[in-house]
C-alpha cells in the first residue's frame, strides 16, 4: 500500500464543487508535484488533506489509517503538514521564536514542569533542535530578526522552517517559490530536493514554476476542474496533449515547453 | 540582554520593597485602597493571560465574584478556615471556567466577546435569582473573618494587606512563569495567526480553553481575598461596571506585556481616589480617558516605556535606537 492515498474524494462548497472524484496514491520519499490552472482546486485538495476542511466525500489515508475528518492539529501530530500559498507566519515573533512554537508538538513536559522550572533541559534541547532547522534553512544570520521585517523569500523560507520543526513525515508545499527571483527559486529548489534527501521526507509540491515542478518532481499529477487530468513522469506530462490544451493560452504552453523568453 | 535582566529584577525588588513600606505610612483608609489594588492586580495579570490568546472576555468580574461567593459560602456554611477556602474558591471558579468555555470556544473575536457577556450575565442572575445558597440580591452578609493566626488579627488592615500582597507575589508569579513558557507562546501564536498553529499541531481550541480555565482560576482567588476583606458581597458590585472599569486597566497599561495591565491598575487606581470628590463624573471622566487612549495610544501606557529607557538609558543603546527605522516593531513574545 502507499504512503499516503487520496480515495474517490470530493469536495464541494454549496453548489460549487472544487474537488471531484480523486484519487492519489504517494510512496515513501517521493516529491509529487500537483500542478494545474488557478482554480483547478489544488490549494482546495492541501486544506481538505490538511485538515482545513471536511471532504464531502471520499478518504484520505496515511500510512494506513485514515484521516479524513480529523483537526488540523491532530493531522499534524500523525505527520502530516503543509505549508500556506499566503506568507503564514506568527509575525510579532522573532525568526526564533516561530520555529520554537513549531517545536511544541514535539516537545515533552506539561504545565507543572513549565511553572516550576524544571524543564530547562528540554527548553535547551529545543532551542538546539531549532537552531538545527533555522541553520538549515540558511536564517541563522537571522534568527533574532523579527519575522515581519524579512524580506519575502526569507519568509517563506521561515514558513518552511515552522513547517519542519513540527517533525512531518509528508510535507505539503502549496506553492513556495511565489514571489521569488531566479537565484533565491534555485536556491529553494536544491533546499526542496535537501530536505526530501537528508531528512527522509515525502513531498507535495504545488507549484505554477514549471522549470521547479519539471526539475524537481518525481512524478506529476494535473488538475483541471477539481479533477485529475493527467499523472506521470514528467515527460509524459510535457508530451499530454490534454495537460497541453488545458494550459491553452499560449505563454503557458510555451513555459511548459521550458522556453522562458515568449512569455510575455 | 543580561542587563536587561538584572535592571528588571532590581526593579521588581525595589517595588516589592516599597510595596512592603508603604502601609506604615499611610492612613487605614488607603491601606484598604492598597489591598483593594492588589486583588485588582490579580485580576488584570489573569485576564490578560487569556487575553494573549486575542480572547477578550466580558465575564471574568462575574468570575472574581463567583470565588468571592464560593469562598464565602464555604466559610460561613462548612466554617472552613480562608486557606483551605481561597485555593478551593479558585478550583471552583476554574471548573465553572471549563464548564462554560466550551460553548464559548465556537465564537472568535467580537462574537467571543459578546458570548461572555451572556455567559456571565446567567451566572449573575442566578446569584439574584436564588436567595438559597446566595443571598439573592442582598447578597451575603457576615462572611467569616481571616481570623487570628498566632497572634497576629488578620481583621487589621496591615496584616490582611500582606497576605495579600504574598498571595499576590505568588500568583504573579505563577502566572508570569506559564506567559514566558512554551504554554504562553502557544497562547501568543493562536492571537497571531490561529490557523498556522493549528497547522503545526497546537489544538487551538483546547489551548484556548486552557487559557481561560488558568484566567478563571485566579479570579476566583481575587473574588476569596475580596470577599473576607469586604464582609460582604452582593450581585451588583460584580457588574458591568466593574467589568469596564477593568478593560479600562487593561486598555490603558496595554496587554502586550506582562507589566502593562497592572501599569494600568496602579495608575487608574490613583486617578480612581484623586476623582472621589467628582463621583457622579467618573463613568464620563473614565470613558473619556477609555476612548482617548483607545485613539491616542493604543498601545496603552506600557508602550512609554521604551521611549522613557531611551530618555534616560546610555548614550549608545539611545543611538542604536535611533537607528532603528521609524515604526519598528518588537517582539511580543
Amino acid at each position: 500500500m502507499a504512503m499516503f492515498e487520496v480515495r474517490g474524494l470530493c469536495k464541494n462548497f454549496g453548489g460549487l464543487t472544487a474537488i471531484s472524484q480523486l484519487n492519489l496514491e504517494v510512496e515513501e520519499g517521493e516529491i509529487r508535484g500537483v500542478i494545474g490552472p488557478n482554480g483547478a482546486g489544488k490549494t482546495t485538495l492541501f486544506s481538505v488533506i490538511s485538515g482545513v476542511y471536511k471532504p464531502t466525500r471520499g478518504k484520505i489515508v496515511y500510512l494506513g489509517k485514515e484521516m479524513s475528518g480529523l483537526k488540523s492539529s491532530q493531522i499534524a501530530a500523525r505527520g502530516v503538514v503543509r505549508t500556506f500559498q499566503r506568507t503564514a507566519l506568527f509575525h510579532h515573533f522573532t525568526v526564533m521564536d516561530n520555529v520554537l512554537v513549531a517545536r511544541h508538538l514535539r516537545a515533552k513536559g506539561g504545565l507543572f514542569r513549565t511553572i516550576f522550572g524544571t524543564s530547562r533541559r528540554i527548553d535547551m534541547e529545543q532551542e538546539k533542535k531549532a537552531l538545527e532547522i533555522i541553520d538549515f534553512m540558511g536564517l541563522s544570520h537571522l534568527k533574532d530578526e523579527l519575522a515581519d521585517n524579512l524580506p519575502h523569500g526569507h519568509q517563506r523560507a521561515l514558513g518552511i522552517a515552522v513547517a519542519l520543526a513540527s517533525e512531518p513525515k509528508l510535507l505539503m508545499l502549496d506553492e513556495p517559490v511565489t514571489g521569488m527571483d531566479p537565484t533565491e527559486t534555485q536556491h529553494m529548489t536544491d533546499l526542496i530536493k535537501k530536505i526530501r534527501d537528508e531528512w527522509a521526507m515525502t513531498i507535495l509540491l504545488v507549484e505554477h514554476d514549471m522549470k521547479v515542478v519539471m526539475g524537481i518532481c518525481d512524478k506529476i499529477s494535473v488538475l483541471n476542474f477539481g479533477k485529475k487530468l493527467a499523472e506521470g513522469l514528467p515527460q509524459q506530462i510535457l508530451d499530454n496533449p490534454d495537460v497541453i490544451e488545458a494550459y491553452l493560452g499560449g505563454e503557458d504552453v510555451v513555459a511548459l515547453l521550458g522556453g522562458e523568453e515568449a512569455v510575455a | 540582554m543580561l542587563k536587561h535582566k538584572v535592571l528588571s529584577i532590581i526593579g521588581v525588588v525595589a517595588l516589592i520593597a516599597v510595596m512592603s513600606v508603604l502601609p506604615f505610612f499611610a492612613r487605614e483608609y488607603y491601606v484598604e485602597i492598597l489591598i483593594i489594588f492588589l486583588i485588582n492586580v490579580i485580576l488584570a495579570a489573569s485576564y490578560r493571560l487569556i487575553a494573549t490568546t486575542g480572547d477578550w472576555t466580558l465575564c471574568h468580574v462575574i468570575l472574581m465574584g463567583a470565588g468571592a461567593y464560593a469562598s464565602a459560602l464555604m466559610a460561613k456554611y462548612f466554617g472552613w478556615p480562608f486557606w483551605m477556602t481561597a485555593p478551593l474558591a479558585g478550583a471552583t471558579v476554574g471548573l465553572v471556567g471549563l464548564g462554560i468555555v466550551y460553548p464559548m470556544l465556537r465564537t472568535v473575536g467580537f462574537g467571543f466577546f459578546i458570548t461572555s457577556l451572556a455567559v456571565g450575565e446567567f451566572i449573575r442572575l442566578s446569584w439574584i435569582k436564588f436567595h438559597n445558597p446566595f443571598g439573592g440580591p442582598r447578597g451575603m452578609i457576615n462572611i467569616p473573618e481571616v481570623g487570628i493566626i498566632g497572634s497576629i488579627d488578620f481583621y487589621e488592615a496591615i496584616p490582611y494587606y500582606f497576605m495579600t500582597l504574598v498571595i499576590t507575589l505568588v500568583c504573579l508569579l505563577i502566572l508570569y512563569r506559564i506567559d514566558r513558557s512554551r504554554i504562553g507562546k502557544a497562547f501568543k501564536s493562536i492571537y497571531e495567526d490561529s490557523v498556522l498553529a493549528e497547522s503545526i499541531g497546537i489544538n487551538v481550541g483546547r489551548y484556548r480553553s486552557f487559557a481561560f480555565v488558568i484566567g478563571s482560576f485566579f479570579a476566583g482567588i481575587a473574588g476569596a481575598l475580596l470577599a473576607h476583606r469586604l464582609g460582604a458581597i452582593d450581585p451588583h458590585i460584580f457588574g458591568l461596571d466593574e467589568m469596564v472599569y477593568l478593560l479600562v486597566w487593561v486598555i490603558v497599561g496595554g496587554s502586550t506585556t506582562f507589566a502593562g495591565p497592572i501599569i494600568g491598575v496602579a495608575v487608574m487606581t490613583i486617578l480612581f481616589e484623586w476623582t472621589r470628590p467628582l463621583m457622579e463624573w467618573r463613568p464620563l471622566f473614565f470613558g473619556v480617558i477609555l476612548i482617548g487612549f483607545l485613539i491616542f495610544m493604543p498601545g496603552g501606557l506600557e508602550s512609554l516605556v521604551p521611549k522613557f529607557t531611551r530618555l534616560f538609558g546610555n548614550r549608545k543603546a539611545s543611538q542604536a535606537r535611533a537607528e532603528e527605522p521609524a515604526g519598528a516593531k518588537k517582539s511580543v513574545v
